[in-house]
């Protein structure tokens, strides 16, 4: 399969306040194949924001390269053709939105690719409606809820046509109804339209629903694999500071307490269903 | 109680002058204003009025909107006349306890209030029939061929449709710390004016810092979303002239020719 970023060997360090560099990622290898969808799990600080700065050029490597459609971010020439192909979106909604008019919003990085104006509608219009805000077009964006503000956010990335989007705690500041109209909308433009998806996440509900994950700790591959694999191993997470799905979590405890039961069921349906065959009742409670 | 405040007071409607470009607006506005100081007399000035009217008429604003733009200025309207009204000299018509009032004083005062209102009233057409965006975009758009002589046009409409943008967020934002500080105990509505100035401060440093984030945060996003300066940007809603605009200019190009034929010629009603 085609991969559309490879991080090799990649390695980014900084100098805080005591003039002391710190390494945040320490020599990374990570290729996404074209049409993934894969979260990066980690905790405070294990650098996943940071990775994810590297896939559009608004961080550059200190060492290592890291290609995005074949090209190298590092090339000064080459940074717009690789922000055009990797559309970032980030943690708060009220910061990103530039614009007063919601379709002006998802305008703008076509405005500044210089697309034409019939084409841009186009393009506009669509986003809207691959996203459903396309009735809010013409709505002021500070009236719009948390979870509506961020789909405008995804659009105006939507327009530039982009191969990937990375997502960096996108749902971190929504409520509960706000991260779930993000994350379908998500889940939807992966499938409908083949883009290769970047989560930066450290929900793991939200995890669960990609078809890879890697789990990042102290700039290291710790975990790389199916959701299914990755929560098998319980342990190793809550090692690392991060939760398991609940029904992960329910299970993983059965086991311990000695009940035999698969691991690998990551929804509450197929969890509800496993736990109906264990207690051998049929019938449904509430 | 914040949030009642509305910046940019545009008044949506289907109206002609609503329909005119924002471009055309603007330099018409500039013509009114420089009209005001050409005008002398009370003739010219019921010319303005006229005008003012079919205006009213025109743009489908309801009166009252035009008079509440009036009273943020009214202390400053009686403020001129009062000044006017006892510092000019002149012949005496009345003794006010030890000051001279003289005719040419109540003239004048009357002038420049006049004048004042006019001003507002004929202003705030364009704030009220032009939204902010085409309003910003008209600004760009007129000043771009200064460019070349170093007038930074697109830097200076993105930064006004930006604080535009974030007008609301902030206002909420101090909405939120104003909540919070009270439910620590502090005090905004008690005191003297400078305890109470003193009190603003555990609302402005977090607001400080909180918009100096959310510039980052914003500068970043803009990156990532391609943006590099004006060179070679496109626009969603490109403006574009009419045959209104035509009318329009040639209307006021009228109405200027009348107002100035009025002060040349010079029978107007400058005096008692």
């Amino acid at each position: 399969m085609e991969e559309i970023i490879q991080a090799m060997d990649l390695s980014y360090q900084y100098m805080n306040e005591d003039e002391e560099s710190v390494l945040v990622l320490d020599h990374l290898n990570i290729t996404v194949p074209k049409g993934q969808f894969l979260s990066v799990l980690g905790h405070n600080g294990s650098g996943k924001s940071t990775f994810a700065k590297h896939l559009n050029a608004i961080l550059l490597p200190c060492g290592g390269k890291v290609y995005v459609a074949g090209l190298d971010t590092s090339c000064e020439e080459k940074t717009l053709e690789v922000r055009r192909n990797v559309g970032m979106v980030f943690q708060n909604p009220d910061n990103q939105i530039v614009a007063s008019v919601v379709e002006e919003d998802v305008a703008f990085a076509c405005e500044n690719l210089g697309v034409p104006q019939a084409e841009m509608r186009k393009r506009v219009d669509e986003a809207l409606k691959s996203v459903g805000m396309y009735e809010y077009r013409d709505r002021a964006p500070h009236m719009l809820s948390g979870g509506q503000k961020q789909r405008v956010a995804i659009a105006g990335i939507i327009a530039m046509r982009p191969e990937c989007i990375v997502l960096d705690e996108p749902t971190a500041m929504l409520d509960p109804m706000g991260r779930q109209e993000v994350l379908k909308t998500i889940k939807k433009l992966n499938k409908d339209y083949g883009l290769t998806i970047v989560l930066i996440t450290h929900y793991m509900e939200e995890a669960a629903l990609s078809d890879r994950i890697i789990v990042l700790e102290k700039g290291q591959v710790l975990i790389d694999d199916k959701p299914r694999d990755v929560f098998k191993n319980v342990a190793v997470l809550k090692q690392t500071g991060l939760d398991v799905p609940q029904t992960t979590e329910l299970l993983f405890e059965l086991r311990r307490a000695g009940i035999h039961v698969p691991f690998d069921k990551l929804t509450v349906a197929e969890c509800v269903g496993e736990l109906e065959k264990l207690l051998g009742g049929t019938e449904k409670c509430c | 109680m914040l949030k009642d405040i509305t910046l940019g007071q545009y008044y949506p409607a289907d109206s002609v002058v609503h329909k005119l470009d924002s471009r055309t607006k603007i330099l018409i506005t500039l013509l009114y204003m420089v009209m005001i100081f050409v005008v002398d007399g009370f003739i010219g000035f019921g010319v303005l009025l006229l005008f003012n009217i079919f205006l009213l008429f025109l743009s489908k604003i309801p009166a009252k909107f035009i008079f509440k733009g009036l009273k943020p200025i009214l202390f400053f309207v009686v403020f001129t006349v009062i000044l006017n009204m006892f510092m000019t000299d002149g012949k005496v018509a009345f003794r006010f306890i030890f000051w001279d009032v003289t005719y040419e004083g109540i003239f004048t005062a009357v002038f420049m209030a006049l004048r004042i209102i006019f001003l507002v009233i004929g202003t705030s057409f364009l704030t009220y029939t032009t939204s902010p965006i085409t309003l910003t975009d008209g600004i760009e758009r007129l000043l771009s061929p200064f460019q070349r002589i170093g007038v930074p046009a697109h830097e200076l409409a993105m930064m006004m449709s930006i604080a535009l943008r974030f007008i609301p967020t902030l206002i909420e934002e101090t909405d939120k710390i104003m909540k919070a500080q009270k439910a620590r105990g502090a005090d905004f509505e008690t005191g003297s004016l400078i305890k109470r100035g003193k009190n603003l401060v555990p609302i402005l440093v977090p607001l400080f810092i909180s918009a100096f984030r959310r510039a980052e945060d914003l500068a970043t996003a803009m990156e990532a979303r391609c943006y590099n300066g004006g060179e070679n940007r496109t626009r969603l809603k490109e403006l574009k002239y009419t045959r209104l605009d035509a009318y329009a200019w040639g209307f006021m190009l009228l109405l200027f020719a009348l107002i100035l034929i009025i002060r040349i010629i010079g029978f107007d009603i400058r005096g008692f």
